[in-house]
């Protein structure tokens, strides 16, 4: 069991295995450490980083909800320089596979932050998040608009070069997931992240108000499981050569072949680190046991596996 | 900033006793060795509902009491107020029921070198870690006087043993239904004007955070306050909890109050900005 082969590939960046951490769900590492050695899993996601340092959105940010829930946090953050300059010297002495994950107000903000990372050593891959739903412009969130997303993710590959691998993250809360993903694959994403959070609002009963201090928030947790499945499923069948890296709820090792299953390459883990600080580290021996006991000698094997043609068909 | 909650681990811990005190539970856990990493101040993330739960969330709770050495192994004691479906699960649970905890998290309270005079403040059960803190500041000489407050007689926290290491008790109820009929700041101006005291201590909502920094401002004495944000991971990854503080240089940034806090100095939180954007 101890030969079966779990890594994988998100564009030309190498991971021994498929399990990242979620942006904005691990900080820059440094946090999760104190719990298992962040060079065990595939990679580190780190929280997006804007250009300039960013407090974010008014408490509470946080409400539970069923089966998951609902954070409203506005990309607080120390910056691109100071995340360059404190954050990635940290990673690379953990010697931990890091994605760099980036938001822009603009086109030209996410240029400017992939220009920064360009010369960064250490860094396996970029994640552009164009799909932040706590923004304060609906309109802003260029993942909802398919022209917007091309053109981020164009200038971003402009930038860039043609050297770290380019991962868009896009958001579920959209009319057509798959117009999208195949406009920022012709766009020159290397790979998907599959999905943002899903927008949603709790009301506080004692003040009859939206309870957070943002009013919407992103759901996240198991209740969005099967909605990211849905969305992994769907793109891979479009663009079955695009990796994904598949996120939404996932706690276990079940969920995260489930996703593999789908079409995702790699699987992201959030909200369940934020209930099990070891959760990655668990899930990843649970899928191993568990690709084990399908039968499967290789996480490759088992990527997509629900797509396969019916017997006799 | 290398090492965050470096004592920290997640355990199963044995519930060694849960019994009911007025409005809560006193709930005692074995946390074996782990008991010696944790100090006044320090809180446990513990994971609630079981392993098919929809509460996806580990809930916070301040410790409030350790005890080492004992034959049993080191055990950590909560005083839990049954009010969500977490806390309720919490204090549904029997003796010898394992339940899942991160431990020890957060700051902790700062003890005086010298053995100084120094007051508690403690709101509702936020008295309940302030009992803790008065044994570690008794043994380290200082005089400790307690103020507890709460809106009436069965939200106060007093436990007759806790009482021991402290020099006087006072208590304020809202409705004067125990002690004096007031608010738990209402003696504070005075007793700092007339009392030597150097430090405040203080545990509570935060309004009752705010109102007491804003009497210690106009002394020289520090404040050292736990603040309750609500949190969602406890380690520092979510950036849900967090609050404006200034550093030594003024500068105002949102700290987490799950490894930044939750001590933190009181005149260094800016009170009159939280909840808000800066």
């Amino acid at each position: 069991m101890s030969e079966l082969d779990l890594s994988t590939t998100l564009g030309n960046a190498w991971f021994p295995t498929p399990i990242f951490t979620a942006s904005g769900c691990a900080s820059s590492g440094r946090e999760l450490a104190q719990f298992f050695a962040l060079n065990e899993i595939g990679g580190v996601v780190t929280k997006s980083v804007m250009s300039k340092a960013r407090t974010g959105r008014p408490t509470p940010r946080m409400a539970e909800t069923p089966s998951g829930m609902l954070n409203s946090i506005g990309l607080q953050g120390p910056g691109i320089d100071v995340f360059i300059e404190k954050d990635i010297p940290y990673l690379v002495s953990q010697k931990a596979r890091t994605i760099v994950s980036i938001a822009g107000e603009t086109v030209e903000e996410y240029s400017t932050l992939a220009r920064k990372l360009r010369s960064v050593a250490g860094i396996s891959a970029v994640e552009v998040n164009i799909s932040c739903p706590n923004v304060e412009n609906r309109g802003l969130v260029f993942a909802c608009d398919p022209e917007a997303s091309r053109r981020v993710i164009d200038g971003v590959r402009r930038t860039l070069g043609g050297e770290l691998p380019i991962i868009a993250k896009l958001s579920p809360d959209v009319t057509d997931l798959v117009a999208i993903a195949k406009g920022v694959v012709d766009a020159g994403a290397d790979a998907l992240a599959l999905i943002n959070t899903v927008l949603g609002m709790v009301i506080n009963l004692d003040t009859m108000r939206p309870h957070l201090g943002g009013k919407t928030g992103g759901l996240s947790g198991p209740a969005i499981k099967p909605i990211a499945v849905r969305a992994v499923y769907q793109v891979h069948a479009a663009l079955p050569k695009t990796p994904i890296l598949g996120m939404g709820g996932i706690s276990n090792g079940r969920d995260a072949l489930e996703m593999i299953v789908a079409g995702a390459s790699g699987v992201s883990i959030g909200t369940a680190s934020f209930g099990n600080p070891t959760a990655l580290v668990t899930i990843q021996n649970e899928l191993r046991e568990l690709l084990h006991a399908k039968g499967f000698a290789s996480l490759r094997d088992a990527v997509g596996f629900a797509h396969r043609e019916e017997a006799g068909k | 900033m290398t090492m965050i909650n470096k004592n920290a681990a997640q355990l199963n811990a044995m519930v060694v006793s849960n019994k009911r005190v007025g409005q809560y539970h006193q709930i005692i856990l074995n946390v074996g060795d782990n008991a010696e990493k944790c100090k006044p101040g320090n809180f446990v993330a513990i994971k609630v509902g079981g392993d098919n739960s929809r509460m996806v969330l580990r809930r916070a709770f301040a410790i409030s009491r350790v005890t080492k050495n004992v034959a049993f192994g080191g055990t950590i004691e909560l005083i839990v107020a049954p009010h969500g479906q977490g806390s309720k699960w919490l204090c549904a649970q029997q003796e010898g029921a394992l339940i899942d905890v991160v431990t020890p998290l957060g700051t902790a309270f700062g003890i005086p070198t010298e053995p100084v005079q120094v007051l508690l403040v403690g709101g509702g059960y936020g008295s309940a870690p302030l009992f803790g803190l008065a044994e570690v500041l008794n043994a380290r000489g200082c005089r400790v006087d307690m103020l507890l407050g709460a809106s009436t007689a069965n939200k106060i926290y007093a436990p007759m043993e806790g009482k021991r290491s402290v020099n006087s008790l006072r208590i304020f109820t809202e409705d004067g239904s125990m002690g004096q009929k007031g608010r738990v700041t209402d003696p504070i101006p005075s007793l700092l004007s007339d009392l030597d005291i150097a430090v405040v201590y203080s545990c509570g909502p935060m309004a009752m955070l705010a109102a007491i920094n804003d009497i210690t401002m106009q002394t020289e004495v520090i404040h050292q306050c736990a603040v309750e944000e609500s949190m969602a991971c406890g380690i520092g990854i979510c950036m849900t909890c967090v609050l404006p503080v200034a550093n030594a240089q003024g500068e105002i940034s949102m700290l987490r109050s799950c490894i930044d806090g939750p001590v933190m100095d009181g005149a260094l939180v800016q009170w009159d900005k939280v909840g808000e954007v800066l």
